[in-house]
């Protein structure tokens, strides 16, 4: 199932961001930090990296899906901003660590699923302020999965084009199953 | 531990002016449905109006961030709600967790609530003459139902007159009601061949443009917070109050009230504002409206030599005879998909068990039977959100990937329940009290609820139950968890504490919703209910303030 920047911008709907009147949409590059630390593009590539490991197979164009999301996302919300910058630092820090690569967006999928795997992060409690694991949880990996299962295109992988958090109006809920 | 949020909630700058105002005619206290609709009325009638919240001024825009909230753990409190301000204890036989369904701020529990909203049953009035039990209130259906059907104008409902148990009415629903959903068609099969009627149910959400504010676009997260604003809360009012010329003092929990020497007559609500000073707000009517748990503390707080029981206490009643309403339910799955959670509300309900809950039911198939036993009120709700939310499953479980899909492929679709409530009688020793062993964030002892379950809920629970489960079995279901009087908890509708009646000894309020002691001093609310029925109260609550409202405004 293909996810799109429409399903992007849906899901950013239902999150209360309004992209430039649905028409005009950031890229990572449009976006700048002030302060040290890891760029927009880098926050981005980080992102879609983890989206490689945490969304399902069936979904594809997941890239523009988390750019248009994320970068909308990140600019939309400064306290978000801070967070997954500080935690995709610690990523970056722990890749660095513990293998021959600089940036968790460089290892390869296998990779990346084994140091989210290492560092605790799939049972980790999502807390914005809790350790780095939980962190990562609550800043990267729980930002996708929302943004995915709040689209109407990852509801529709489970069954229900009207997810929670998505408006999708008052019709769907009337009708049947599909054929 | 929640990310910080911005623009969570409006003014935070301690700049807005919280000085009190001076020549009020009316000090408001509590921005919840009761409060806002009497400062609306008030005002608008051209009377000087200051409205005093403990809570903030949400800013609207925040809300879809509330509902990120609600659906991602480790978000905090979507209300804000916790901490010192709003410290509580539960020495009853039960815990009761008062903070998990209220809110302060403007707007008061309606910003959560899920927005059901129903006339009370004319029985619902008189319970001793009918049942024998409790007392009848002082006021009858005919005497509320002017007041109901304005109710249903100022919140906006959507119903339909299709309910055959419903108490007659005389004019259409503001908005027509929401269509049954898929759900209820599955439902409807099975309750036809058990003979149970099933009907729309009043929804104060709007299926339509109405009042300014959008018709519902389905978010499905009613409760507790709709991000579009077609679920009415009470901010509404305060906001056309403030337009007729109401002020507004958020962030203010009012501390006591202060009575001249004769303590017939309340001269100050006495507040506290955030930067720790303390004010005085005079007026010429005060209306306490905190619900039916931080009023009685309040008037508790305003003991005095004239009132050393705590103010408008005489009868010793304040507090007293707490009541709320059970959570009832059956759920379970079925082999066929079931389309739950695109919306947060219901749309179908059946009243067939309110007024006679022992009856039984026969059709095309089978029958629900009869009990003779001596029962409170049923009422039953189909639920279109059984089973879990993907994203809710996604968000709080330890898998991703095409595991989590897998699983949550494996867990969404096919459940299936029914919901409903029941009611309590009031029973003297279900009550709140002041803990004084804990204080809150200013000093205050904090509000402590005594509540337990007397029999005859709990056997209205089984009953409820067993109906419940009679129609799954007709529908197919294999059940998979059934609500017991060990496993209910309560709807968070706080009933029965400044119970409402003609003679002082026996009531703190009257039909005005004035009390007894205190001339210039009136609760409207649920705290006046004198029986609990098992509908759910906001609707009431409305009616009885608007009622109030206009004795009011003869006092002015």
């Amino acid at each position: 199932m293909e996810l799109s920047r429409r399903d992007a911008l849906a899901a950013l709907a239902g999150a209360g961001v309004v992209v430039g009147g649905g028409a005009f949409v950031l890229e990572p590059e449009e976006v700048t930090f002030e302060d040290e630390g890891p760029t927009p593009p880098d926050v981005v590539e980080t992102l879609v990296a983890t989206a490689q490991v945490v969304y399902p197979s069936a979904v594809t164009n997941l890239d523009e899906f988390v750019e248009t999301y994320s970068v909308a996302r990140v600019e939309a919300r400064p306290a978000y901003r801070e967070g997954v910058r500080a935690t995709v630092t610690a990523l970056d820090g722990y890749t660095r660590v513990h293998s021959d690569e600089e940036r968790f967006a460089d290892l390869s999928a296998a990779g990346r699923e084994v140091q989210l795997q290492r560092m605790g992060v799939k049972s980790a409690e999502p807390d914005p302020r809790g350790t780095t694991a939980e962190r990562i949880r609550y800043y990267v990996v729980n930002e996708l999965l929302y943004a995915l299962y709040t689209s109407p295109t990852g509801g529709k992988l489970v069954g229900i084009e009207n997810p929670q958090g998505y408006p999708g109006g008052s019709d769907s809920y009337q009708r049947g199953p599909p054929e | 531990m929640s990310e910080p949020a911005a623009t969570a909630t409006a003014d935070t700058s301690g700049e807005v002016d919280r000085t009190p105002s001076e020549r009020v005619d009316a000090c408001v206290v509590g921005a919840g449905p009761a409060g806002a609709l009497v400062a609306y009325r008030l005002a608008t009638a051209g009377y000087d109006v200051v409205i005093v919240d403990a809570g903030p001024r949400f800013d609207p825009d925040s809300r879809p961030d509330r509902m990120e909230r609600a659906i991602r753990p480790g978000r905090g409190s979507v209300w804000d709600m916790g901490g010192e301000r709003d410290a509580f204890s539960a020495s009853g036989d039960r815990f009761y967790p008062l903070n998990q369904a209220r809110v302060k701020g403007i707007g008061g529990s309606t910003l959560h609530w899920q927005g059901m909203v129903f006339r009370n049953h004319e029985a619902d009035f008189e319970r001793r003459s009918r049942d024998g039990v409790a007392r009848d209130w002082p006021i009858d259906y005919d005497d509320l139902r002017p007041y109901y059907a304005d109710a249903e104008r100022e919140l906006g409902v959507a119903g339909a007159a299709d309910n055959p148990f419903a108490p007659p009415r005389d004019e259409p629903y503001p908005m027509p009601a929401f269509a049954p959903s898929y759900s209820d068609s599955l439902f409807a099969d099975a309750c036809e061949r058990l003979g149970v009627t099933m009907h729309s149910v009043p929804n104060a959400r709007n299926s339509e443009g109405y009042d300014g504010r959008s018709a519902c676009v389905g978010y499905g997260t009613c409760k507790p917070v709709c991000p579009s604003g077609a679920k009415y809360s009470a901010d509404v009012h305060v906001r056309k109050a403030e337009a007729a010329g109401a002020r507004v003092i958020d962030r203010a929990p009012v501390q006591r009230l202060e009575t001249d020497s004769s303590g017939e007559r309340v001269t100050a609500a006495v507040y506290a504002t955030p930067d720790g000073s303390e004010y005085r707000q005079e007026a010429r009517q005060f209306v306490v409206a905190c619900g039916g748990v931080e009023t009685v503390r309040l008037l508790l707080l305003s003991k005095s030599t004239r009132h050393p029981n705590g103010l408008a206490n005489t009868s010793g009643l304040v507090g007293r005879g707490f009541m709320d309403h059970l959570f009832v339910g059956v759920g379970g799955t079925l082999d066929r998909r079931t389309r739950q959670n695109h919306v947060g509300y219901i749309t179908s309900e059946c009243h067939e068990f309110y007024d006679d809950p022992g009856t039984a039911t026969s059709g095309t198939g089978g029958a629900v039977p009869g009990s003779d036993a001596d029962l409170g009120p049923i009422k039953l709700e189909f639920l279109n959100y059984a089973g879990p939310s993907p994203v809710e499953m996604a968000c709080g479980g330890n898998e991703w990937g095409d595991d989590l899909l897998e699983t949550l492929r494996g867990a969404y679709g096919n459940h299936i329940a029914m919901g409903g409530l029941v009611g309590q009688l009031p029973n003297d020793s279900n009550r709140v009290t002041l803990d004084r062993s804990r204080t809150d964030a200013y000093g205050n002892p904090v509000p402590d609820v005594r509540w337990s379950l007397d029999a005859r809920t709990k056997r209205t629970i089984e009953r409820a139950t067993e109906i419940q489960r009679a129609i799954l079995t007709e529908l197919g279901a294999e059940i998979g968890s059934v609500v017991t009087p060990e496993t209910t908890g309560p709807a968070f509708h706080h009933m029965g504490t400044t119970r409402m009646g003609t003679d002082p000894a026996e009531s703190v309020v009257d039909e005005r919703l004035r009390t007894h002691d205190v001339v210039n001093l009136s609760l409207p609310g649920s705290g006046a209910f004198v029986t609990s029925g098992a509908l759910n109260p906001t609707l009431t609550i409305a009616a009885l303030s608007l009622k109030c409202a206009d004795a009011v405004e003869k006092s002015l």
